[in-house]
């Protein structure tokens, strides 16, 4: 075991100093100890496992991955039956948690920054039911909001025969969420490569254009031409194929809808929980951040003779953003952290099925190994994306 | 779960200009304030329409579900009543029916005043520690105190009271139970962790940093299932550990590892001449933390601190997954019996009320406090 040495100053003729009034061997002494000790604890746990196991013949290792799982999974991203193996099973269930994740976090963030910035409204009215929503949605258990919205869908909708339609092709019953579906269309991979070659446009225009502006001063409008080559370029593609266009309307046949979308009851629950319950952290993270940056830095971006628009987008975002951005990151993380709750609400997420795998193969280590490294896996890249985001915003002290 | 970390507390400087609505009612005329805070430009007057428009019909939708509709009682379990009424009015008649199983699940009937003066004592004991005047070692005495009182009523077996084991605790108590203690046998765990994590020995540091970072990478839902299925291959044959033990246990290392950091967070917010003036007085490493740096450490993250502390509150509810009968599980079974299946939204607008008393009360206190704090300091 390495130690780092102290920062004692030894005299430098005398020897080595074994004694025990001697800082560094008192702190390798220490760190002996407790290593030891951790050790020993971890050793004991160890050997009483491997008896545990043995004498309960529970079988260790991996093997069990490419068996057959014979695991219902009520929905799936990719194709799925229960004939194919326990690996694959995992896959579906991990593709489902990042499936509520992604989706959550840009809901959860849009929503946030719309609470947020309603919470410091001149209008008292908008300010206050902000302010309420906030409040009753931090200070309850996401657990009960999920077993809520859950109850709801299931209990209190209507079958599908009396569906609530809120919007045309949208039902809303217990059997959860229908919505048109967009039909791909042959042509349909030309706008998608004709948007990439828009955004990668945009990106050129506006390096050329900050660089023009940092030799010359001459400003160009960057937002318009951007906003033109990101939706333009697609758009243009779009009709050029001769904008073919349909929808698939979900329709009532029998007992069930056919076609179209589906939101299973949990997927819309857990999706509902999540995103309501993150946003009302997001929106004291968002309001905080506005509050953070001085008044005095709009009225002096004013004074300069920058519009409004421009105060809020190159003086006031900027440094609102430093602040808003590490907790919100860990806000992202807490909402993939909190997908794990699906499984008391029964959508098919990578928790809910590795405890069923553990249940049929009786390898409790193995179910929950798979798990953590699948977690700590997730936050660790979240966590490294957004501290890349943030290094890139953050101040850049000269 | 696991937003232990992050209830935001109010901004420092908050600007006085921005985004703070008028409040004083009293001093300008009702139509003024209106004017100022309302209707003070088109998009406004638009805004407060629309919100007025709302909130008057979700607010007639929800007293006429709640109160006007509402069937309070039913004889037996006849729920047809309920049944009748489904989505037009709320079935009151279960809280009445199940409150006693809501509040204390499978605790035995006829010992109910047990669990019940066990959430008086709890709540007595918040609100002193509540009190700063209380705050110093008598503080300690009431708790050690509390905590006996607290063993004895549920489990019995002494003073002629009924023994009950822990499997048949549950409800409010058993929220309390592993809130309570998960937070106090964390917290001396956590400032040895954030110390650990600060430590100049390197093993030290990094098996805290590894534990800390361990910990909250993962959900606490995997901690429980290791909790549940795990920690019983941990133990030697023929040992067994109680279900209730072994999740307090996982919500023990949950909270030490969230709160670590906060801790850390307070030491790292200490001035170093601090530190190199104590290490100048000639005081151990221990006397130096003891008496010069935790004092002041703790004091600073008093906000954040109580804010973990309602993320744990809340966390506590997962223990449902793996079926012990907390609070939100005994609203979960009250509606499993087919009489009373399909009214869950009642019965976790019931229990909803109690989370939210307890959390909305200690976030309340820590602005308070926090208010209070920083008023001590500027003097």
């Amino acid at each position: 075991m390495a130690s780092r040495p102290q920062t004692v100053r030894r005299p430098p003729t005398a020897g080595v100093n074994l004694s025990l009034n001697n800082p560094t061997v008192r702190a390798i002494l220490y760190q002996i100890v407790v290593v030891g000790a951790v050790g020993l604890v971890v050793w004991y746990l160890v050997s009483n496992t491997i008896e545990n196991l043995e004498t309960r013949r529970i079988a260790t290792g991996f093997g069990f991955l490419d068996r057959e799982a014979g695991l219902p999974i009520g929905e799936s991203v990719i194709p799925y039956s229960p004939a194919d193996t326990y690996a694959r099973a995992l896959f579906v269930g991990l593709l489902n948690t990042l499936r509520v994740a992604l989706i959550g976090i840009v809901l959860a963030t849009l929503l946030g920054t719309i609470v947020g910035i309603a919470r410091l409204s001149s209008n008292w009215l908008v300010a206050q039911t902000a302010r309420v929503y906030v409040e009753v949605l931090r200070n309850l258990p996401l657990l009960l909001q999920l077993l809520f919205w859950w109850t709801l869908f299931r209990d209190l909708f209507p079958g599908p025969r009396q569906a609530i339609t809120p919007l045309p092709g949208v039902f809303l019953s217990n059997r959860g969420v229908q919505l048109p579906a967009i039909l791909w269309q042959p042509g349909y991979g030309y706008v998608l490569g004709a948007f990439v070659i828009g955004v990668i446009a945009a990106v050129a225009v506006s390096r050329w254009a900050k660089r023009r502006q940092a030799s010359t001063g001459q400003q160009f409008p960057v937002l318009w031409v951007s906003l033109a080559l990101i939706l333009g370029v697609p758009g243009i593609t779009f009709m050029a194929i001769g904008a073919p266009f349909a929808l698939e309307q979900p329709e009532l046949r029998g007992f069930n809808f056919v076609g179209g979308v589906t939101l299973t009851p949990e997927f819309a629950a857990l999706l509902v929980g999540l995103v309501t319950y993150t946003a009302a952290f997001i929106a004291e993270i968002v309001r905080s951040g506005i509050l953070a940056v001085n008044q005095g830095q709009w009225e002096a971006a004013l004074a300069l003779g920058l519009r409004r628009g421009q105060v809020l987008r190159l003086v006031v975002l900027p440094q609102a953003l430093r602040v808003i951005v590490p907790p919100t990151t860990s806000q992202y993380l807490n909402l993939t952290k909190n997908s794990s709750l699906a499984v008391a609400i029964g959508y098919p997420d990578i928790v809910s099925v590795a405890n069923t795998m553990l249940n049929q193969t009786g390898q409790a280590i193995e179910g929950i190994a798979i798990i953590m490294a699948v977690y700590l896996t997730i936050s660790l890249s979240i966590s490294a994306f957004m501290n890349w985001y943030n290094r890139h915003i953050a101040l850049v002290e000269r | 779960m696991s937003d232990t970390q992050s209830h935001y507390t109010s901004p420092t400087f908050a600007g006085p200009k921005a985004g703070q609505p008028g409040r004083s009612f009293a001093d300008i005329p009702p139509v003024k304030w209106a004017r100022a805070n309302l209707f003070n430009s088109w998009l406004n007057t638009a805004l407060t329409l629309l919100l007025i428009y709302f909130i008057v019909k979700y607010a007639i939708d929800l007293v006429s579900w709640g109160l006007i509709n509402a069937v309070w009682e039913v004889p037996g379990n006849d729920t047809r009543a309920c049944r009748d009424i489904r989505g037009i009015g709320a079935c009151w008649a279960l809280i009445n029916e199940k409150f006693r199983f809501i509040m204390f699940a499978t605790y035995p009937y006829e010992e109910h005043w047990r669990p019940a003066l066990v959430i008086v004592i709890f709540l007595a004991l918040y609100v002193v520690s509540a009190m700063r005047r209380f705050w110093n070692r008598k503080l300690i005495a009431i708790w050690l105190l509390g905590l006996v009182a607290i063993g004895v009523l549920m489990w019995g077996g002494v003073f002629g009271l009924r023994y009950v084991g822990q499997e048949r605790w549950g409800g409010l108590p058993i929220t309390l139970i592993l809130s309570t203690f998960g937070i106090a046998i964390a917290f001396p765990l956590s400032i040895l962790l954030a110390l650990g994590r600060r430590s100049d020995m390197p093993a030290i540091r990094v098996m805290c940093v590894t534990y800390i970072e361990l910990i909250r990478g993962v959900p606490l839902v995997s901690l429980l299932f290791m909790a549940s299925v795990m920690f019983p291959l941990f133990l030697p044959e023929g040992v067994t550990v109680d279900k209730l033990l072994r999740a307090q246990v996982a919500i023990i290392m949950f909270a030490a590892a969230y709160l670590a950091e906060v801790v850390r967070g307070g030491l790292q917010a200490i001035p170093k001449g601090q530190y190199e003036a104590a290490d100048a007085l000639g005081l151990s490493y221990w006397q130096k933390t003891v008496f010069i740096i935790l004092p002041q450490a703790l004091r600073l993250v008093i906000p954040p601190l109580v804010n973990t502390f309602i993320g744990l509150f809340k966390d506590t509810s997962l223990v449902l997954i793996i079926g012990i009968f907390d609070l939100l599980n005994a609203a979960k079974t009250s509606v499993n019996e087919p009489a009373w299946r399909g009214f869950g939204v009642e019965a976790y607008i019931f229990v909803a009320i109690f989370y939210f008393v307890f959390c909305f009360g200690m976030s309340k206190y820590s602005q308070d406090l926090e208010v209070e704090l920083s008023r001590h300091r500027k003097r």
